[in-house]
């Protein structure tokens, strides 16, 4: 039983940082229709930044956390105007393969940096606690409290913020949003400047309990896809919800039914969703 | 000038400067790399007609390479095959593994497709990493064989596995060729520019696709085999997503939805990176952003890029000589290149 309840606060800890990489895939497919496979490469960098804030600069971790998601936020911006936004017009098939491009250069780039060696980051919240039993360490109970931080504002942001409901409109309706005098070209940065910032928040957050290296963002942008499909390719909570499915089943299942195989339980559940469900589940209307 | 360089020129060219090739030279390491290149090319082939054809993206091919290769070796190492059974028998299980994905993942389209393969290929390399009672896992396949001779011919020079591996590369070349010029091709063609209207036309799409598909994981598998006989030890790490890049990457230089594309992005990359020796780990750092940029410049690499030059050179030419009355001839000669290229 303490094995199961531990488990499923793992399952909660991982959840939230697959929620907040998802939520940033998810806002950008919602507002230009292209799967970012760079956005593993923005969480890698975000991590790379807070590390090296911390230890070259003796920056706290906050701060340096702050440094990272302003970084990796305009790296993002960087894409939408030189690629994705030239690329508008294209062929779908065109939009991934740049965006592969980038994952390819920004990966080059951390190795040439940092070196591939694995880094781990110095974290202030190290410290074991013990709640009703449970062992935790306090930076598994700051990324749940952070992730879910976070998402209130994210959703506060898109909701009752002006701003945030242009990102809303335009993710509704490009030409729409156009007509009544939206800047979409404004909002397509926002967003990517959004979706970027969070990036970088949950590498930070995870990269203590993980490890930094140039690869870190490969597993976890391919488990982001699974989850922004279960929940729906440009649904906000779905991503929400889909982190947490992810999260849980990974963690259950490498406890009970094998550790070496536990990162292929999301790939089969995305497997069978799209046997079963080719446009993926929740997808909103029919072609 | 330009008018040389069509496509069954740059074909026969390469065709007489690789036969004559290993005897120019006696550089044993120059022929390692070309063969390998060769072995590329096959690969890359496959992607192009799935990818440039029909459009459709698959990230899983690299894992179909894997199959072959891992195929052939466990086949042959831990069956004790002898060597061309081996070989037959893993391009059949790469074709029927292909079915069999084939038939599920191409019910989804454009970003689903490409998504689902992505980690569909990660499947097959965790699978490979971690079935190690199978494929020996993170320590590798060791010992493979190179071919069985027939008769006096023998493999065990690299000189004479060279041209095993440009045979079959040939037999690909000659396929896709037909293929593209067939009525199949012009269908795959039809499906990637609109898929919709293909089937109102009356086009089976989901037959052709699938034939399509079932194809190029075979060319992927072949590639697979032949490098798992060439390099004779394979590990896990040939199933990575890193290895679809590169390929990727040779096949957007080349040209992407042109015949002669993959010979030529092959080459150039595969050279350009022997160049680049001491920076090889890094080398993405120029190839990134130049799969990027060549995406929004030259969307057709340097095939396509070569052959819009020619076309706008053909097409002002033939304005100087019609004059300006006739540009309805000259927009239908535009038209019939652009058919003819497809």
């Amino acid at each position: 039983m303490d094995i199961l309840i531990q488990q499923l606060f793992n399952g909660l800890t991982i959840g939230s940082v697959y929620a907040l990489v998802a939520l940033g895939l998810t806002l950008v497919y919602g507002i230009l229709h292209i799967p970012n496979f760079a956005h593993g490469a923005l969480y890698m960098m975000g991590g790379y930044i807070t590390l090296t804030m911390m230890t070259k600069f003796g920056l706290h971790y906050w701060i340096a956390i702050f440094v990272s998601i302003i970084v990796v936020g305009f790296i993002g911006v960087l894409m939408e105007r030189l690629v994705f936004h030239p690329l508008r017009e294209s062929p779908p098939i065109q939009d991934k393969i740049a965006a592969i491009g980038i994952l390819l250069f920004l990966e080059a780039f951390a190795q040439y940096t940092w070196g591939a060696e694995y880094q781990s980051m110095p974290s202030p919240y190290g410290q074991v606690v013990e709640v009703f039993g449970l062992t935790l360490t306090m930076q598994r109970i700051l990324i749940v409290v952070a992730a879910v931080i976070v998402m209130i504002l994210l959703n506060l942001f898109l909701r009752k913020t002006y701003t945030g409901s242009t990102i809303i409109a335009m993710s509704q309706n490009r030409e729409g949003a156009n007509l009544v005098g939206i800047n979409t070209t404004r909002v397509a940065m926002l967003t990517f400047m959004i979706s970027g910032g969070l990036a970088a928040i949950a590498a930070s957050i995870s990269a203590p309990i993980n490890l930094v290296f140039p690869g870190m963002g490969q597993l976890v942008i391919l488990k982001a896809f699974v989850i922004i499909i279960l929940g729906g390719m440009g649904s906000i909570p779905g991503a929400i919800v889909g982190g947490y499915i992810i999260g849980f089943s990974e963690s259950l299942g490498a406890t009970y039914i094998s550790n070496d195989y536990k990162d292929i339980i999301a790939f089969f559940i995305l497997v069978i969703i799209l046997t079963v469900k080719p446009t993926g589940l929740f997808s909103k209307g029919g072609h | 000038m330009s008018a040389v360089l069509n496509k069954r020129n740059i074909i026969i060219l390469f065709v007489l400067v690789s036969l004559v090739f290993p005897l120019i030279t006696t550089n044993t390491y120059l022929i390692h790399v070309m063969t390998l290149a060769f072995i590329w090319m096959i690969g890359v082939y496959g992607l192009n007609l799935l990818a440039g054809y029909t459009g459709y993206l698959s990230l899983a091919h690299a894992g179909f390479f894997a199959i072959g290769a891992y195929g052939l070796g466990i086949l042959t190492v831990k069956a004790h095959m002898s060597f061309w059974l081996a070989f037959v028998l893993s391009l059949l299980i790469t074709g029927l593994l292909g079915l069999i994905v084939g038939l599920i993942a191409l019910r989804s389209k454009e970003h689903f497709f490409a998504i689902y393969t992505l980690c569909l290929g990660y499947i097959i390399y965790l699978v490979i990493d971690k079935w190690e009672s199978l494929t020996e896992g993170v320590r590798g396949l060791i010992g493979i064989p190179a071919p069985q001779g027939f008769g006096p011919i023998k493999f065990e020079t690299e000189k004479s596995h060279y041209y095993l591996v440009l045979f079959f590369l040939l037999l690909v070349i000659l396929v896709m060729y037909r293929i593209v010029h067939s009525l199949s091709g012009r269908s795959f063609i039809a499906i990637r520019n609109s898929e919709d209207l293909a089937l109102t036309i009356g086009i089976s799409t989901a037959r052709n696709k699938l034939t399509v598909f079932v194809l190029s994981t075979l060319f992927a598998g072949l590639s697979g085999a032949l490098y798992a006989s060439f390099v004779r030890f394979i590990g896990p790490d040939i199933g990575n997503t890193a290895v679809i890049f590169d390929m990727l990457t040779y096949l957007i230089v080349g040209g992407i939805g042109t015949l002669t594309g993959p010979l030529i992005g092959t080459l150039l990359v595969i050279w350009l990176s022997q160049l680049l020796q001491d920076f090889q780990q890094y080398r993405m750092l120029i190839f990134g952003p130049l799969l990027t940029l060549l995406v929004i410049f030259y969307p057709r690499g340097i095939v396509g890029g070569v052959t819009d030059i020619y076309r706008k050179r053909m097409a002002k030419k033939e304005k100087q000589l019609a004059g300006k009355k006739d540009s309805y001839i000259q927009s239908d000669l535009g038209a019939k290149n652009q058919v003819k290229e497809g």
